[in-house]
């Protein structure tokens, strides 16, 4: 058995969101984007026991001890106040699970889920843990109908897929945008390795869904929709692409002040896709 | 002499009643001038400070509460008495039922249980193409919301994956009618999981149907048959409920010293009026009413054997939080390991209680303990075991805190689940809920989705709009928008939470 770590944000044991079916979701803490229309942006840094959120505690669930950051969720009413108190992105309430923790998580969930998604923060950061976990899941009788997902930004480099891959059964891949300045701009990241990892993985019959997030003015351009019809268009065989609508909640920073994404414009892309007839498209379920 | 009586003359004028509506109160003022069943002074102080409840059913039980005729007696041999021939094809059989419900009395004045729907219509389907099937049950589905407009009217299909349960689960979604309520019976070695996952898509379009876990039932109901009817009762076929009486656990609790005094001292004593309540209920309707004369048990629709009593419970939720409070714990009920344990231990007990004391005129002798999902007049207490309105976790959790209640009420136990709209794209989560639920002991399984119409009230269905609509002096159609009108706005029924699923990946965040 495993004794690999990871470290965990938060912890779903219902969501019908991340892939098909219920899932119980993983959000593994750090990213290596640093997207400005992040609505998750404390999943983004990595804890450095600075210790500026101890005194917005108003339970006292947060302390310092021996210079490290220390969490009582007996204590936390989860008033997100230590999040806001954070100077760089991360989260102190994050708990370390090992891969026999999860096990055990699956194992009392079982009746209940089509399988796990490992998502984030970007969850591939941790790809050790993921491939540990998957293969223990493979082995185990009474947990192998589960399927295993994977929600990422696609930033992993090709090697570094081959060896997740076999224990995975899809991937959510999400393209922030095909211009590669406008990529840039969002995420703080070039686009290349994302494209590359799409192609890959449809090839490897693994994507799953691919996301979309169209943002006013920067992502719902009628350049950025053909680029990305052009780019399922390229791809052999049907993709499911899944249009997100760009909204301000939980965004920090400059995209606080972004408008929404109009319904009009995301279900006229959805047309233009759909024309294509590349496969399903998928729209958001609430405006 | 005829005199003035105010709240009789406010029924005869009220704008927002039809006449129909109007007859049915009046004829309960009726019923109620007549004076109640004899009642021994402890019971006759219980029921008046409602620590024990008979439903407000009237004063001179002349019908069952719940009656579920067996259809396929009229549909194989006429009836003598209605001058029906025998069915030869579907538009006959489909006829001969709609006669039929018209006889077929209920609380409600209107049927509660119009059958087992696909059992009684296969037979007439051969040689029936899909699209007349189709047409046909549409018709029927139609007729039944106009004519018999009330939610607490119910039909079952299932656990086998057939033609006419298809059929109807189609036209049910297309409709997204309150009436009939359905139910969908299902058994994992017999129904497919195609129909099982054509419920669960139609839950995410109309909150229907209710899904029935079939083996449980099975295992107390056996060969002969039960149905589930209005609020989620699970009933024996050919019979019914003559009665459901509850006890108010909440005013129980307040009433006792801590929670050994509730255990052992007050539950007992109020657990054992309500029998006394309902043995004089169900001693006027067997020897008094003449209800068991009537053609439907001599024509064999119903046998006056096969009628059981409930013995209702409710505000489970607020006992406990009582009783916590009364040992100075904090834990919450639904929420708290320990407040759950403690819930548990009451639901055994009466079980216990319930299942021990011999009863008269009442199927096999016992009456059914039943987790009561509410009168709208209920301000205050959570219906039956349930975990209160605005509090509940996720929908996992949720299941997981109450499953364990599920095996002592065997004549139902209504839970709903309140889901938030997202799931709507991907029902199979609505499956994967359903069948994680039953392996943990669910009876029944009944979801609501948010930003439907349609939503379920105490287990009826009614239209937010028509609600909106109610409440502003229009009136309404239909019998069950005056009860959920009541309801939403006495007690705190339509604050349920929808369950914001996934709350940080509503579409279009997680970038």
């Amino acid at each position: 058995m495993s004794s690999l770590q990871a470290q965990i944000s938060k912890i779903l044991t219902w969501s019908c969101v991340d892939g098909p079916g219920n899932r119980i979701v993983l959000f593994l803490q750090g990213c290596n984007f640093n997207c400005i229309t992040c609505h998750n942006p404390h999943t983004i840094g990595r804890c450095n026991d600075c210790g500026d959120c101890i005194a917005d505690c108003p339970t006292d669930a947060l302390t310092l001890e021996g210079g490290k950051i220390r969490f009582d969720p007996a204590l936390c009413t989860h008033c997100d106040a230590c999040l806001v108190a954070c100077p760089i992105n991360a989260n102190p309430m994050v708990q370390t699970y090992s891969v026999h923790d999860i096990l055990a998580l699956l194992g009392k969930h079982k009746d209940f889920v089509s399988g796990i998604t490992v998502s984030g923060g970007e969850a591939t950061m941790q790809l050790p843990f993921i491939k540990a976990l998957f293969t223990e899941m493979g082995r185990d009788p009474a947990l192998a109908h589960l399927t295993r997902f994977i929600d990422t930004n696609g930033y992993l480099g090709a090697a570094a897929w081959t060896t997740v891959l076999e224990v995975t059964d899809g991937v959510m891949l999400d393209i922030k945008a095909f211009d590669r300045d406008t990529h840039r701009r969002l995420t703080g990241r070039d686009n290349a390795r994302v494209l590359d990892s799409a192609r890959m993985l449809h090839t490897a019959g693994k994507l799953y869904e691919l996301r979309y997030l169209m943002v006013p003015s920067q992502t719902d351009t009628a350049g950025e929709i053909e680029s990305l019809m052009a780019f399922t268009q390229s791809l052999e065989g049907p993709v499911r692409v899944r249009l997100n609508a760009f909204r301000t909640h939980g965004v920090r920073g400059e995209a606080a002040a972004w408008p929404a994404m109009e319904r009009e414009q995301v279900e006229a892309a959805a047309r233009a896709l759909a024309e294509e007839s590349t496969g399903p498209v998928i729209l958001p379920a609430l405006w | 002499m005829p005199s003035e009586t105010p709240h009789i003359r406010h029924i005869v004028n009220d704008p927002t009643l039809s006449s129909a509506q109007k007859a049915r109160a009046l004829s309960l003022e009726a019923e109620n001038s007549l004076p109640y069943p004899a009642l021994d002074r402890e019971t006759q102080d219980a029921l008046e400070a409602r620590l024990i409840c008979d439903m407000y059913e009237g004063h001179a039980p002349y019908k069952p509460r719940y009656v579920l005729p067996d259809y396929g007696v009229v549909l194989k041999n006429g009836s003598e008495w209605l001058e029906l021939p025998v069915p030869q094809t579907l538009d006959e059989a489909i006829h001969t039922l709609m006669i039929a419900y018209h006889h077929v009395p209920s609380v409600t004045a209107m049927p509660v249980y119009i059958g087992q729907l696909d059992d009684l219509l296969l037979p007439f389907c051969d040689g029936v193409t899909d699209a007349d099937l189709y047409q046909q049950i549409k018709l029927f589905w139609r007729y039944l919301d106009r004519v018999l407009p009330d939610a607490f009217m119910h039909a079952n299909i299932g656990p086998t994956d057939n033609r006419v349960a298809r059929t109807i689960l189609r036209v049910d979604a297309e409709l997204k009618q309150i009436a009939p309520n359905l139910t969908f019976l299902y058994d994992p070695k017999i129904s497919s999981d195609e129909i099982l996952q054509m419920a669960a898509s139609n839950i995410t379009k109309c909150s229907k149907p209710h899904i029935a876990n079939h083996p449980l039932h099975d295992e107390v109901f056996g060969e002969r048959g039960y149905g589930i009817v209005s609020c989620y009762n699970a009933l024996p076929l050919e019979g019914g409920a003559s009665t459901l009486t509850r006890v108010n656990l909440a005013k129980v609790a307040k009433l006792s010293d801590d929670v050994e005094d509730f255990l052992t001292n007050k539950l007992p004593y109020y657990v054992d009026l309500n029998f006394r309540l309902t043995e004089a209920r169900i001693d006027y309707l067997f020897n008094q009413s003449g209800f068991f004369d009537s053609f439907l048990v001599t024509e064999g629709w119903l046998d006056e054997t096969r009628f059981t009593a409930m013995f209702g419970i409710f505000a489970m939720a607020e006992a406990v939080n009582e009783l916590q409070d009364k040992i100075g714990a904090t834990g919450r009920y639904g929420h708290d390991a320990q407040a759950n344990a403690l819930g548990y231990k009451i639901s055994a007990l009466l079980d216990g209680l319930v299942s021990k004391r011999p009863m008269k005129n009442v199927w096999k002798g016992r009456a059914m303990l039943h987790s009561q999902a509410g009168l709208s007049t209920d301000t205050g207490f959570t219906p039956g075991v349930r975990i209160p309105y605005g509090t509940e976790p996720d929908p996992v959790t949720h299941v997981l805190a109450l499953a364990p209640h599920h095996q002592y009420y065997g004549s139902g136990v209504s839970e709903i689940l309140t889901l938030d709209e997202t799931i709507k794209p991907n029902p199979e989560a609505v499956t994967d809920l359903c069948k994680g639920a039953f392996a943990k002991g669910f009876r029944e399984f009944t979801a609501n989705v948010g930003g439907n119409d349609l939503v379920r009230v105490t287990g009826y269905m009614i239209r937010l709009s028509d609600v909106a609509q109610f409440h502003a002096e229009q009136g309404s159609r239909t019998n069950t928008t005056a009860l959920g009108a009541e309801a939403s706005k006495q007690t705190l029924i339509l604050q349920r939470k929808p369950r914001v699923v996934a709350n940080e990946l509503l579409a279009g965040t997680n970038q």
